[in-house]
């Protein structure tokens, strides 16, 4: 056998040669990364109730990494993603990040979904000197950790900053709201933020009419949906998760009354897009798909084959909104930092995260002010012709696109 | 101070979201109550029928009520396999609350694969508006499964009181081996009411469907008011169920109206505490 390995007739090495050339050919020349895999753990909510928008985190997660093992992986070495499943609950994100440092022996971890979880990452990182970038932390004063690194722009003071692109559109519309009903989910982000809201419309000297908290996993919104209606607001701010703010509206329109003004938080994009009463709502991102957002780094790239991935895995909204982006850019500023600093050593990466811009898909993202947070990016969409559209600030709405108020 | 029309209107909710708490828990209450069996299953039976309302609606065009004529008799015989097994395995008592448990896990695993954890939403292709009462609105939907839950409840309440059928389930639940021996074939009433048990999961899915946003883990949302209906409405007693989820589904909605809504939650466990502490004959 030794025998005829050795020899290679002329035709054949002249054949090898050719085939090798016509691959150069239709494919550029790069290096497949090689070696020991690069071995980034983290977890997400899989199941529970923040798995909706996991998912949305998994499937950014999959696609950025089989792109950059379609490239050179990280430091020419293949990339491997441990995702473990925390079930939504802090304490057992807590327990598996411990495991994925101390038995699965990452080499790098990157944050869970969402607030509560991430911080209780957050303690692990820190007591493992891992550093920790992070998708959607919403209380940043508790992010004291210096090696934690938020890819959401929310800035440092989302309570004071988030709601103020919500009051300036109302405020610049013919009819500014007078009275304001607050509806905030106890859910620990949304309320912090929509505490923020209260003292916004309170400084514009807006009428709180009425004001709610009610339980994250609210059955029943026949009573709330009463209490709106009775309070007769201009406008109605829902601090809400996910489809919270959809019931409300639903049970609303039982009650024949939708207000005439509405802004959700953090809502389920999908759900309130399609439903009757959600048209033209209102709602917080940073990012949406449309230009100038699709201009940014990665997005070309990222958008078609997140859609793809979204429709083969059965999402009913398979658009690439702020979630998407804020998962993505978290990558791309885990990549930054290792090509910044080659090496996969979390001091020297969180150094460079502190001393450089990353230009993200979200944006420019500084990390130099408070709790590493850099300025807020915050915007206002709304649903328009059953599509998610950024309107304010307007020079971020796409060409001719006005917000639609009453 | 609410108004009169506000609290008129947390009344109407009330009283309709006890129906589908009384629909749920009809399930719970005949199995433990006559069964012995704490088959918490039913719950993910439940949102297996809401799921599959959704999917034949919005994939198949079929409208809930035929989507009904196909699950609810199929759940029926789901729930006489499931029996059939718990039997078979002689599981019972606090082992079938962990046993019904992990099926509950597995049929969310199972609702997840298929229609992954986003949120769906059954639309409908027509609008469905609320009744007028006077200055109140009665949603429809709500309004009908508030009927079908009381038609239910009474029925079962009815046919345990007053039939032989019921006569004999009621004997084998408390001496199976006496019951036996007086000619009752209770195995085969325990697989009867099995089935009806799943099937009044089924009924109360399609209502889920059509009434609320579908995510895979809010069936756990349910648990903790359904076993205080269940509690206070005594095990066993289909009408105690259907009067207890009013109850509870009025104080929540009451609590909604005049204080902050986040105290809802706790309106089922106090009210629960209370008649534990108070031992009415009833309970």
């Amino acid at each position: 056998m030794a025998k005829h390995a050795g020899r290679a007739s002329r035709r054949a090495v002249l054949g090898g040669i050719a085939g090798t050339l016509g691959l150069a050919a239709v494919r550029p020349l790069r290096a497949a990364p090689s070696g020991q895999p690069v071995r980034v753990g983290s977890t997400l909510a899989l199941t529970g109730p923040l798995a909706q928008t996991s998912l949305i985190h998994k499937a950014v997660g999959e696609i950025y990494v089989s792109l950059l093992n379609k490239k050179d992986g990280l430091l020419g070495r293949p990339v491997e993603w441990i995702l473990l499943d925390d079930q939504s609950k802090p304490d057992v994100a807590r327990s598996l990040y411990e495991k994925l440092i101390t038995v699965d022996k990452v080499d790098l971890v990157i944050g869970p979904y969402a607030t509560g979880n991430i911080l209780a990452a957050m303690g692990v990182a820190q007591r493992y000197q891992k550093m920790l970038i992070q998708h959607t932390f919403g209380l940043p004063h508790l992010a004291k950790y210096e090696m934690q690194f938020p890819a959401s722009p929310i800035g440092p003071e989302p309570n004071k900053s988030a709601p103020i692109p919500i009051f300036d559109l109302l405020a610049a519309t013919k009819t500014p709201p007078k009275t304001v009903a607050v509806v905030a989910s106890k859910f620990p982000s949304t309320h912090f933020i929509s505490q923020g809201a209260r003292a916004e419309a309170e400084k514009r000297k807006i009428k709180e009419v009425l004001y709610l908290e009610y339980e994250f996993g609210t059955r029943d919104w026949g009573a709330i949906a009463a209490r709106i209606k009775d309070a007769k607001p201009d406008f109605v701010y829902f601090g809400a998760l996910g489809v919270e703010s959809v019931q409300a509206l639903d049970a609303m329109k039982k009650l024949d009354y939708t207000p005439p003004r509405h802004y959700h938080l953090f809502t389920a994009p999908g759900p309130l897009m399609l439903a009757a009463e959600g048209n033209n709502a209102l709602a917080y991102t940073y990012f949406e798909e449309h230009p100038p957002f699709t201009a940014r780094p990665g997005a070309a790239e990222m958008i078609p084959l997140y859609r793809d991935k979204a429709k083969q895995l059965g999402i009913p909204y398979p658009y690439f909104d702020f979630q998407a982006a804020a998962s993505a850019t978290a990558w791309q500023m885990l990549e930054a930092s290792i090509k910044g600093t080659k090496s996969l050593d979390d001091k020297n990466m969180a150094a460079w995260l502190k001393a450089n811009e990353v230009d993200a898909l979200i944006g420019k993202l500084r990390f130099d002010g408070p709790n590493n947070h850099g300025p807020d990016q915050s915007k206002v969409r709304q649903v328009i012709d059953k599509k998610w559209v950024v309107v304010w600030p307007t020079e971020y709405a796409p060409p001719g696109v006005k917000a639609i108020l009453p | 101070m609410p108004s009169l029309n506000l609290l008129g209107q947390a009344l109407v909710s009330g009283v309709l979201i006890g129906g589908l708490y009384g629909l749920l828990g009809l399930g719970l209450t005949l199995s433990w109550g006559l069964l012995h069996l704490i088959n918490i299953a039913y719950f993910g039976l439940a949102f297996l029928s809401a799921y599959l309302t959704y999917h034949l609606g919005t994939v198949y065009h079929l409208e809930p009520w035929f989507s009904g004529l196909i699950i609810v008799p199929v759940f029926f015989a789901l729930g006489v396999g499931l029996h059939w097994a718990l039997a078979r395995f002689r599981v019972s008592g606090l082992v079938s609350l962990l046993v019904t448990f992990g099926f509950i896990v597995v049929i969310e695993a199972v609702i997840q694969l298929a229609w992954t954890a986003d949120f769906r939403k059954l639309e409908l292709p027509y609008e469905v508006p609320s009744l007028r009462l006077g200055r109140l609105y009665v949603p429809t939907l709500e309004l009908i499964a508030w009927v079908l839950a009381s038609v239910f409840a009474v029925f079962a309440w009815a046919a345990l009181r007053w039939t032989y059928f019921g006569k004999a389930v009621r004997a084998a639940a408390e001496d199976p081996a006496i019951a036996a021996s007086f000619g009752i074939n209770h195995r085969a009433n325990a697989l009867l009411i099995a089935g009806i048990c799943a099937a009044s999961a089924a009924l109360a899915g399609i209502f889920i469907a059509l009434t609320t946003t579908l995510a895979p883990s809010q069936m756990f949302a349910w648990f903790g008011v359904v076993f205080a209906v269940v509690i206070i409405g005594g095990l066993g007693n289909p009408l105690g169920a259907l009067i207890a989820g009013v109850l509870i589904g009025v104080a929540e909605s009451m609590t909604m109206a005049i204080t902050a809504p986040a105290w809802a939650p706790l309106v089922a466990f106090s009210l629960l505490i209370a008649l534990m502490i108070w031992q009415p004959r009833w309970l």
